[in-house]
């Protein structure tokens, strides 16, 4: 389409900025906030411009432990296991029953299928207090098993992996047979290099998935050293009888958004393919 | 290298449809043959069952002399060549060709020899580095046949390897496959729609039909001696002019029944038999409706007076003819095929 309305420009890029400043917004009062030291927001007026001690609060939010919460690095530790068994998990697990149900015959094939599908309808949120309960009586509370199990079942990956190995023709399949590759050998040297671009891009949005768990850590722990960073910026604000250290909370959180953002520019390429590519 | 026999072969799938009907078909060894048929006609099924694609429901298929109902694709030591060719997109040419050698354990020189030599034969060497999607289409036919060489199966089987290629690419392919086949001489069975390909590539033709073998011959035999109305209307471009014998007899007011076999009910003649002008026969005259000028031949829908029908006729060279002329024209009495509604077959 070529169109030459200036004023209809003008519009779309007022409503880009616009959308752009409110999301920028937020990020940034947090990293300016991150760069001030205990007094500057303690007197109620929030400054707007960066301030000098980002590196002493930096410093200091991995180095001082606050009181109840384990050190920073352990939280650390805690969210990236978490992100990474959920996304490993998902992907190994929906990769496989989508291939087993696109490529095999079986009994109740579409029941399985639609089951899936429907769990798509229930997220963690909903089905909250029974996978409490079943994790709980499994005695999986604080531990990682109980952190990520719970959150690994996924029909979204499965329902993709599915969308994708349709597209692929049979005749490869047939033509691996015909090669003497069998199912699993099929799996690995055809299915799993040709969904290379989808996998990645499954890594980025399950990994931030993983990483940005709040509820759910908070369930299942109580244990202080299997809290998550979400969880611990959280406890750190809610400090009963003093203000809370915003400058180290910020830091912290500053901290915290770093894994994701590392992720997607690291992997924004592969994950546009994945998303948009349909070769073949 | 071995002969194939496909003895009372039956495919029935869910839901009671029958695809292949107890079919009998023994493949010589080194022989081409060439399954042909409208489509639906169960020709891609039975190369599938020979393939192992596709289960039998009754009968038995045996490759060299070994029944091979129960045997997976690779172990029947055959290689196919697929209609979209089925490369492995995420490998080069090299890798795809290695392929079905590696899963097999065939020694790394073998591999290399075979893979150098199917290179050299196909004229594939310079893009063995290269993947699939930077070929044009000629080029993924060819390294779709080098899959199918390197392994030096028993047998070939061929799936409409041609149809995704355009005309002129189709002529050459056709021919190299079949210099190809020669040289190998590797037991062939191959598949298509197309009657012109069936024709040129076949050391023997099957046509099939709705399940059926409708005949099995040379290729010429089919097209001198078509033994079913069905194979007389399939083979031959254009198609064979089919008449209703008492119509005929009434246009041409001589009555033919005496001069043909008893049963028959319609006669057939093909279009480069008819004869313009003068001649001995049926004499018939009608208007000329259309010209088609191929280059070298011409072909001429007539009208024919009294019988309300179309008739294609060839003729040599340009017709200096106009539409909307009348054309005298004869049918000689020995280029009659007689068939029988009824049953079908050929009344001779």
């Amino acid at each position: 389409m070529v169109e030459n309305r200036p004023f209809l420009t003008l519009l779309t890029h007022f409503v880009l900025i616009v959308g752009v400043a409110v999301i920028v917004f937020p990020v940034y009062i947090a990293i300016v906030a991150a760069t001030h030291d205990a007094t500057a927001m303690s007197s109620g007026m929030m400054p707007m411009w960066p301030g000098s001690h980002l590196i002493d609060n930096l410093v200091a939010t991995l180095t001082h432990q606050s009181p109840g919460l384990p050190p920073f690095w352990v939280m650390a530790w805690n969210s990236l296991w978490m992100a990474v068994i959920i996304t490993a998990g998902k992907i190994v697990i929906s990769i496989l029953s989508a291939f087993a149900i696109v490529y095999f015959k079986f009994p109740f094939r579409n029941l399985a299928f639609w089951l899936i599908f429907i769990t798509l309808m229930l997220p963690v949120e909903v089905r909250i207090i029974p996978t409490y309960s079943v994790v709980a009586n499994l005695g999986m509370l604080n531990s990682y098993l109980g952190l990520t199990v719970p959150l690994i079942a996924s029909a979204t990956a499965t329902f993709l992996f599915r969308q994708f190995f349709m597209t692929i023709p049979d005749e490869l399949m047939e033509a691996a047979r015909v090669d003497g590759a069998g199912p699993m050998k099929f799996f690995r040297d055809i299915l799993l290099p040709l969904s290379r671009t989808n996998i990645a891009a499954l890594c980025v949005i399950l990994f931030i998935f993983g990483w940005m768990q709040y509820l759910w850590p908070m369930l299942v722990t109580t244990d202080r050293n299997y809290y998550t960073l979400m969880m611990g910026v959280k406890r750190m604000a809610a400090v009963a009888d003093a203000d809370p250290q915003w400058n180290l909370i910020m830091a912290a959180v500053v901290l915290a958004m770093l894994p994701p953002i590392l992720i997607v520019i690291f992997m924004q390429r592969l994950f546009v393919k994945g998303l948009v590519d349909t070769e073949k | 290298m071995a002969p194939i026999k496909i003895s009372q072969v039956k495919k029935t799938y869910q839901g009671n449809v029958t695809a292949i009907h107890g079919l009998d078909l023994d493949i010589e060894d080194g022989e081409m043959v060439v399954l042909v048929g409208p489509s639906g006609c169960g020709k891609s099924t039975l190369l599938r069952m020979i393939a192992g694609l596709e289960t039998i429901t009754d009968g038995t298929i045996s490759i060299g002399g070994e029944v091979v109902n129960r045997k997976e694709p690779a172990e029947r030591d055959i290689a196919m060549v697929f209609q979209n060719y089925a490369l492995y997109p995420h490998m080069s040419v090299r890798q795809n060709l290695e392929y079905g050698l590696k899963n097999r354990g065939t020694p790394r020189e073998e591999i290399d020899r075979r893979v150098n030599e199917a290179a050299r034969v196909l004229e594939i060497a310079p893009f063995l580095d290269r993947k699939p999607r930077q070929l044009s289409g000629g080029q993924r036919q060819r390294v779709a046949m080098g899959r199918a060489i390197v392994r030096q199966p028993k047998a070939f089987l061929f799936d409409e390897p041609l149809s995704n290629l355009d005309a002129k690419l189709r002529g050459q392919m056709r021919i190299e496959i079949r210099r190809l086949q020669r040289s190998l001489k590797t037991t062939s069975v191959y598949v298509t729609h197309d009657q012109l390909e069936a024709m040129t590539l076949a050391d023997r033709l099957v046509v099939m039909n709705a399940g059926r073998i409708e005949q099995v011959g040379k290729p010429i035999e089919l097209y001198d001696r078509p033994a079913s109305l069905f194979v007389a209307g399939f083979i031959g471009s254009p198609p064979m002019n089919l008449f209703k014998l008492d119509a005929l007899s009434r246009a041409a007011g001589q009555d033919l029944a005496a001069s043909l076999p008893a049963g028959t009910d319609i006669v057939g003649i093909r279009p480069d038999r008819i004869e313009t002008g003068s001649g001995t026969g049926l004499r018939l005259s009608g208007a000329v409706e259309l010209i088609e000028p191929v280059g070298g031949e011409s072909h001429l829908y007539v009208r024919v007076e009294g019988l309300d029908q179309v008739v294609i006729i060839v003729v040599e060279g340009r017709s200096r003819l106009s539409e909307g002329e009348v054309l005298d024209f004869v049918l000689p009495l020995d280029a009659l095929h007689p068939f029988n509604t009824e049953t079908g077959r050929r009344a001779d």
